[in-house]
């Protein structure tokens, strides 16, 4: 079954293996990653919940998995999780939305 | 939400042997992870052996008046093995000459066992230093007869443990029943009246969270934070302590983790997760652990899996702490869950 798919959930257990195809931008990578989810200004719970909402805008199973179960260990609720995801879906809509005044001006400027 | 125990139900999990293979073969029989005690070798901890007993737990009966289902105990109301008064005075007898610091009562409810009070009274005339009832919280709303427990904890000045999953109604009553969480802030806020976790107060109130699903637990301190704020905030609860507890794949919640398809992730993630550090503080190495039927187990979760001690002296009645130091800790790979990230015991977090 899962030879047939692109995605194979048991593929985000290799994650790490990409360092082995590139040494150096793989540690860096993984470096940076980690860095990032530090406690910082932002609490990593909070960093979490960005996370899972970006995860469904550029839509990747793997962070979604991730960033689910990641928010379920730092007891994250599941309505704080919905909340985050609509975050994520009003911002992509928006961005399709706001490209309407891009539709708008180039109507008018067509148009006599 | 379960309704009675796996060995009511005659589930093949109900078996230890069933469990223990089902954690010997699969991801760790093909060689996809390492077993336990490779892992340990490789660390330098191979063999595992005990220090000084510092904690004498004992598990009261396996019977309780809920039917959680993480629950490693396989506890429920159907159970009926319980400690028997005799069983509970060659106890006393051996804490007695032992030098153990703690005294952890544990179960099923501890509560319902029927001497369970007069082994208390008994008990805290020995002058252990900490002495710990493991309450389900519910318990203490269960009956009338019990709504006196919190004074009779005070007056023996019972360090009380108590498991909460969450802050919130709906992971508490999924993971533990229906109308669990109402009775525990009730239990809690009774226990908070009478002195018990409050900011200043020598009555020990600490709570134990485990995960309700195929996760670890997150940063036990940070976790204290929030369960904190959120009682307090909604319902004007105090406690010491949060234990962060990882739950380990055996009985009920190794048949949940099969049914959910979960289990080899969640074997993954104890194995990712593992922690050289951990492991020399795991409980097994300061613990022992006494069944309903005086049985002596290197921790609760051995128990559960019916591997007693591997020495000559395997019951109370036999008690020996010099003879019983002297011996290899049993492991498996369900002791995987006590060496991730921070480790885990019935204390918490163990670096």
């Amino acid at each position: 079954m899962a030879d047939n798919t692109y995605y194979n959930p048991k593929d985000l257990r290799k994650f790490g293996k990409i360092t082995e195809w590139s040494e150096e931008l793989g540690a860096k990578f993984f470096d940076y990653y980690g860095k990032v989810f530090e406690e910082g200004a932002l609490t990593a719970r909070e960093k979490s919940l960005i996370a899972l909402a970006v995860s469904h805008v550029v839509k990747c199973p793997y962070c979604i998995d991730a960033y689910t179960k990641d928010g379920l260990q730092r007891g994250v609720t599941k309505e704080e999780m919905m909340e985050a995801v609509h975050v994520g879906a009003a911002i992509e809509s928006g961005a399709t939305l706001v490209h309407g005044v891009q539709m708008m001006n180039k109507h008018d400027k067509l148009s006599m | 939400m379960a309704i009675a125990s796996l060995k009511k139900q005659q589930k093949e999990l109900a078996n230890a042997k069933r469990q223990l293979q089902i954690l010997s073969n699969g991801i760790f029989g093909e060689g996809e992870l390492p077993y336990f005690s490779n892992k340990i070798k490789e660390a330098g901890c191979f063999p595992l052996r005990p220090k000084q007993t510092e904690i004498f737990q004992m598990n009261l009966g396996y019977m309780c008046n809920q039917v959680c289902e993480h629950c490693h105990v396989d506890a429920g109301p159907d159970r009926k093995e319980i400690m028997t008064r005799e069983t509970m005075q060659q106890c006393i007898e051996a804490v007695k000459n032992s030098k153990a610091h703690t005294l952890d009562l544990t179960g099923g409810a501890p509560e319902m066992n029927p001497n369970f009070r007069w082994f208390v009274e008994e008990a805290s005339k020995l002058g252990i230093k900490d002495f710990i009832v493991r309450s389900n919280l519910t318990i203490l709303r269960a009956n009338k007869k019990f709504y006196d427990l919190p004074e009779f904890f005070k007056k023996h000045n019972i360090h009380v443990v108590s498991s909460m999953p969450h802050w919130t109604r709906g992971k508490t009553d999924k993971q533990r029943g229906d109308g669990v969480f109402d009775k525990s802030i009730k239990a809690l806020q009774e226990l908070n009246a009478v002195g018990y976790g409050m900011p200043d107060s020598n009555l020990k109130l600490d709570l134990v969270y485990n995960p309700s699903g195929a996760f670890l637990p997150a940063n036990q301190a940070e976790m204290e934070k929030d369960f904190k704020n959120a009682l307090l905030e909604d319902f004007g609860i105090y406690f010491h302590q949060l234990f962060a507890i990882t739950n380990l794949p055996i009985s009920r919640f190794l048949d949940y983790l099969i049914a959910s398809g979960n289990y080899e992730d969640y074997m993954y993630q104890l194995v990712e997760a593992f922690n050289p550090l951990a492991v020399a503080n795991v409980m097994c190495t300061n613990t022992i652990s006494v069944s309903w039927d005086g049985y002596l187990y290197d921790c609760d979760f051995n128990q559960m899996l019916g591997m007693k001690v591997a020495n000559k002296i395997q019951h109370i009645a036999d008690y020996n702490e010099q003879l019983l130091q002297d011996r290899e800790i049993i492991i498996s790979q369900h002791c995987y869950g006590c060496t991730a990230g921070s480790g885990s015991s019935c204390q918490g977090n163990i670096i």
